[in-house]
């Protein structure tokens, strides 16, 4: 259940269909954004592919959060340490 | 598959079980494999016949000549980067040259559907002749049979290819040996998700074409690079590099161990087995082989590869190892792992 | 691959292994399921096992809609196929998978019309430049997929396509969390939960189960750092003594869920009062069925179906697999009367069955490390 792939909007169709071009490194393929009738995606947005169908928009926002909190691991409880080691809390 | 010729070979005890020929028996993977190995193997090439290779060498007044076939089954017949014409060609110099021979003339059988526009069947004719003669190869004679319209997909195409042994090589699964390298000639998945995409069954459009070449050259050059160093070549058609190379570990008893982020595949054939669910390690190619190679000689190969006309996307992709046992293992630069068995069954696109 | 690589970053996700290594510890052994068969297969593609510590069990859930599938619903579904100008079009995970008188690729061998498609859309296209046939669409999936086939029938509806019906075999996911839960063998500590079916149904069906059950969620992406991140999430509320759900796969899945998706459910669809389900036996509420609305597009209603309930195997032990109370080589007819060649259960033919995975996986790394160790 589950295989769904991030593809770029390459071109809106201009038929009733809901439909758009979408490109995956170079494989192209037709879309259906029915289940995107809320919130538009315009070419250039990226969205979550699955059985030929747009399930979402990816938040290419979300996604650099995400990689800073990835790259941040272990530095953070690092520092936390770090500053506990200091024992602070004793000093009066 | 071929089996070292022994004259007039008794026949083993069949061991085929399956009451009925299904398309995973021609696909190349496990069904393909247990039907030779279990009904032709036994019958044709009686007890015992020993690794089965892409050709047989078969001894002629003291001269050893290469003898391979191959019959072409596509649809659709034509699609981006060649035809089944080329394919009848490139296949069987192919499969002569990882054998260790050089192809020196083919002849070809036609099963022509009625129906069939002359101007298709001129248009593959006209692709063999240009295939033959770019691969150095002639076509020396031919046979014709037409069956009704419906008994045949267009066309089926066979080629069987004869040839002279190369200097300066032997090709054997057991002469493989813990620490040699595993060769790959260039990308994979190129020809078989074109046909994929060509069908036009699943509406994806990609800027893709079949590799579909005579690797004869590249093969030669291995050779004269590397020969004492080569243990065995293969060209992995239907089943990618992952059957090939699960059979030679069942051959020669050892473990192959590839390197995921070292095998070339194009972003594209990549992008299009993401969306499909399926692994480039099982997709056909057509203008590709492996080759295994002793590690004294394996920098000198992959040097005159890459430096060849058509070789510049070679790589070492793996190395044999002691374990696992028979089995073709996949590493990544993380630490994980997978095995990668034969192909089950035919490809099938994944949404799950 | 824009939104992939950056998720296998080689470097990041050592960092993320040695992040979970500390936290795991050495002392506490803990056991997470992961529900969605996405997952399971991202497990074992990407070698996960081999990164974590040996004191996190990974289960593996019911979550595969395939494995679930009853083997009666196959052979209802291809004995409407059965009748001649019907065409049995569906997605390619259910071509091998075996009925009792064979799979849809052996009922092709033997000249049913069988057509894979990758999408519900694509069988409307067959419907459409068929005339003269009926296509069959025989659709499978979790909420993920629902929603797809409901706008296909909108479709086909305002379209007036007539030659197109769809056999409905949707299923929903919490009914079978919740069966996992009220299992009386199993013991978990966490859920790693679906990402998918997330984008649909959103984050909150799953308040209960931190709420209720006390056990912590993590809605997961499918990539590496995606399923790292989220068990490092899990220790955490974990070693905190937290049970809350939590939103890992964020760039992708809204907490509120897909309304237009949801909609197009309501509109098509209606909730079965039960369905069996493989392993898990009859569940309430836990499937979908065309509603009347759509009965001209429902294949239940068109043709006759036999509707035959074909227990499996007493020796496969399909069920058990499926709630993670035993592991697939555990099954007595595992590697032996039940491999990928010749699958008795669809856990062997799925590429997200637990069996599958762990035959072509666990199975042989088990064997090596016992040679390995005798040696």
């Amino acid at each position: 259940m589950c295989l769904a792939i991030p593809g770029k909007i390459v071109e809106i169709s201009s038929d009733h269909q809901d439909s758009a071009l979408v490109d995956v490194v170079g494989v192209r393929r037709k879309i259906d954004l029915g289940l995107l009738q809320d919130d538009k995606p315009a070419p250039g947005d990226w969205v979550l592919i699955h059985v030929g169908f747009a399930m979402s928009k990816i938040s290419e926002q979300d996604a650099a959060d995400q990689m800073n909190t990835l790259r941040l691991l272990g530095e953070i409880d690092g520092a936390m340490q770090e500053i506990q080691g200091y024992r602070l809390e004793d000093v009066n | 598959m071929s089996a070292p010729a022994a004259v007039l070979a008794e026949s083993a005890p069949v061991r085929f079980r399956d009451p009925q020929i299904e398309m995973a028996h021609g696909a190349g993977g496990k069904a393909c494999r247990k039907l030779v190995e279990g009904l032709f193997a036994p019958l044709l090439f009686g007890a015992a016949p020993g690794p089965l290779g892409d050709a047989a060498h078969v001894e002629i007044n003291g001269t050893t000549v290469a003898i391979t076939t191959d019959s072409f089954v596509v649809k659709p017949l034509s699609f981006p980067g060649g035809s089944i014409g080329e394919l009848a060609v490139n296949g069987t110099v192919n499969d002569l040259a990882v054998s260790g021979a050089r192809a020196e003339a083919l002849v070809v059988s036609f099963v022509l559907e009625a129906g069939l526009p002359t101007q298709v069947l001129e248009a593959e004719v006209r692709a063999m002749a240009k295939a033959a003669r770019d691969a150095g190869v002639r076509i020396a004679a031919g046979d014709t049979k037409v069956v009704e319209h419906g008994k045949a997909d267009q066309m089926y195409v066979t080629t069987t290819g004869i040839g002279r042994l190369l200097p300066g090589v032997t090709i054997d699964p057991c002469s493989v040996r813990v620490g040699d390298k595993i060769l790959l000639s260039g990308p994979i998945g190129d020809h078989g998700i074109t046909i994929l995409l060509a069908r036009g069954d699943l509406d994806f459009e990609a800027d893709l074409r079949s590799d579909t070449r005579s690797v004869l050259s590249l093969v030669e050059t291995l050779i004269h690079a590397a020969g004492p160093g080569i243990r065995w070549m293969r060209d992995p058609t239907r089943g990618g590099a992952a059957t090939s190379l699960n059979e030679l570990a069942r051959d020669c008893g050892l473990g192959m161990t590839l390197f995921e982020d070292q095998i070339p595949v194009r972003d594209t054939v990549r992008g299009a087995c993401e969306l499909l669910g399926l692994d480039p390690l099982h997709i056909a190619n057509e203008g590709q082989f492996l080759a295994v190679v002793s590690p004294e000689y394996a920098d000198a190969a992959l040097n005159a590869l890459s430096l060849a006309q058509g070789g510049s996307e070679a790589q070492v992709i793996g190395e044999v190892r002691e374990q696992p046992v028979g089995t073709v293992l996949v590493t990544t630069l993380y630490g994980g792992s997978r095995i990668v068995d034969m192909l089950v069954g035919d490809p099938l696109p994944r949404i799950c | 691959m824009r939104f992939v690589d950056e998720f296998r970053e080689p470097e990041l996700i050592s960092k993320a292994a040695e992040e979970i290594r500390r936290l795991a510890g050495t002392v506490r052994h803990y056991r997470m399921m992961e529900v969605c068969g996405g997952h399971t297969h991202a497990i074992y593609r990407f070698g996960l096992k081999d990164i974590l510590p040996e004191n996190i069990e990974l289960i593996h859930g019911p979550g595969c809609p395939v494995c679930v599938l009853p083997m009666g619903r196959i052979d209802d579904g291809l004995s409407i196929a059965q009748q001649s100008d019907v065409i049995f079009a569906a997605f390619g995970d259910m071509m091998r998978v075996p009925g009792t008188q064979g799979s849809p690729l052996e009922h092709k061998a033997r000249g049913m019309d069988v057509r894979i498609v990758y999408s519900p859309s694509d069988a409307l296209k067959l419907a459409r430049l068929n005339p003269n046939k009926h296509v069959m669409f025989f659709a499978i999936g979790f909420e993920t997929t629902a929603p797809s086939t409901a706008l296909t029938m909108m479709r086909a509806k305002a379209e007036g396509v007539r030659n197109f019906s769809v056999f409905c075999n949707h299923v929903t996911i919490i009914p079978a969390i919740r069966a996992i839960l009220d299992s009386p063998d199993m013991r978990l500590d966490a859920f790693i939960g679906p990402g998918h079916v997330s984008t649909v149904i959103g984050c909150r069906p799953y308040e209960w189960i931190a709420q209720n059950e006390r056990k912590p969620i993590v809605v997961s992406g499918f990539e590496p750092l995606d399923m790292l991140q989220s068990i490092g999430m899990l220790l955490r509320q974990l070693k905190a003594g937290e049970a809350k759900v939590e939103n890992q796969y964020k760039r992708v899945v809204p907490w509120e869920g897909n309304r237009a998706a949801l909609r197009a459910m309501a509109e098509v669809f209606e909730l079965r009062p039960y369905f069996e389900w493989r392993g898990l036996g009859f569940i309430s509420q836990s499937a979908l069925r065309v509603n009347d609305k759509y009965a001209e597009w429902d294949a239940e209603q068109r043709f006759a179906v036999p509707g035959i309930r074909v227990t499996d195997p007493k020796a496969a032990q399909c069920g058990e697999v499926l709630k993670g109370v035993l592991k697939p080589h555990q099954c007595k007819l595992f590697g032996r009367e039940c491999t990928p060649e010749h699958p008795i259960g669809a856990l062997m033919v799925s590429s997200e069955g637990s069996c599958a995975a762990y035959h072509n996986y666990e199975h042989r790394k088990a064997a090596m490390i016992s040679l390995n160790s005798v040696a």
